[in-house]
């Protein structure tokens, strides 16, 4: 385990004339994966004190989250302990919009290719961004393809 | 994570507490191959008492059934909630894997 903690900050909302004005949360996590699993919960935790229901967040927004920062690390990163990731989220009336930023190049989310053919279905890797368009409502990404968007809506 | 390993039958029992990530799943690849070193031939992976699963390791669960599978042997999985279920059947890896409702059901006819 790292040794620096992470720290989630949190502005909007608490103190605002309007109790429903969108939260935004932002945290900024060193490319080591030993920290992943502390991110994800961190911000899932902050996250459902934002206004996002537990049971929107125990699973979907965490395996999403999960796929999102690893590939960032490992992908974006190429898990350079000094590059961060950063994650952003804006809360509103349940549903959530969460950012995921990396300092890399960038890629071709259209080259990716559907992990569940025949011919893929037994390979150990290539599924985490299906996973995350599965899981989401709504999945986008700038130009450059360093930053993903997911969109997850309180149903 | 934590991981636990017992046998009942012939069948090495791994339970999985907590999750299966990235980040830790060389624990549960460790923990099978040293048991198939040791002669193993019967898994059943027990998630009845993880949180969430990740690509990555969902991808260890297909390389390690194939290599028991190559062994001779079989790997099957049980106790998946609702969530974990949902994860198997969207990668379409429930058409792949062999996965039962209970540690009971699983290891039985194995």
């Amino acid at each position: 385990m790292p040794g620096s903690s992470l720290e989630v900050a949190a502005s909007g909302g608490a103190g605002e004339p309007s109790a429903d004005a969108p939260k935004e949360l932002k945290l900024d996590v060193p490319s080591d994966l030993g920290f992943l699993e502390e991110a994800v919960e961190l911000f899932a935790r902050h996250c459902v004190e934002a206004g996002v229901p537990p049971e929107s967040s125990r699973f979907k927004l965490k395996v999403a989250l999960c796929e999102a920062l690893q590939n960032a690390m490992i992908y974006g990163n190429k898990l350079d302990h000094a590059k961060m990731v950063r994650v952003e989220a804006v809360v509103e009336d349940g549903n959530v919009t969460i950012s995921v930023a990396d300092e890399g190049e960038g890629f071709d989310p259209e080259e990716m290719p559907d992990p569940t053919t025949p011919g893929k279905l037994q390979l150990p890797d290539g599924r985490g961004l299906f996973v995350i368009q599965q899981l989401a409502d709504e999945v986008r990404f700038n130009d450059r393809g360093n930053c993903i968007w997911m969109v997850l809506r309180h149903s | 994570m934590g991981l636990t390993t017992r046998e009942e039958n012939g069948v090495v029992i791994v339970t999985v507490d907590g999750q299966l990530i990235v980040s830790n799943r060389q624990q549960l690849k460790q923990a099978v191959m040293d048991e198939l070193d040791n002669g193993a031939t019967k898994f059943v992976v027990d998630f009845g008492e993880t949180g969430y699963i990740d690509s990555s390791g969902l991808g260890l669960l297909v390389s390690l059934s194939k290599r028991v599978g190559e062994a001779g042997g079989a790997l099957r999985l049980s106790s998946l909630n609702d969530d974990l279920g949902s994860l198997f059947e969207l990668t379409k890896l429930d058409t792949l894997l062999d996965i039962y409702d209970t540690v009971e059901q699983a290891v039985e006819g194995l």
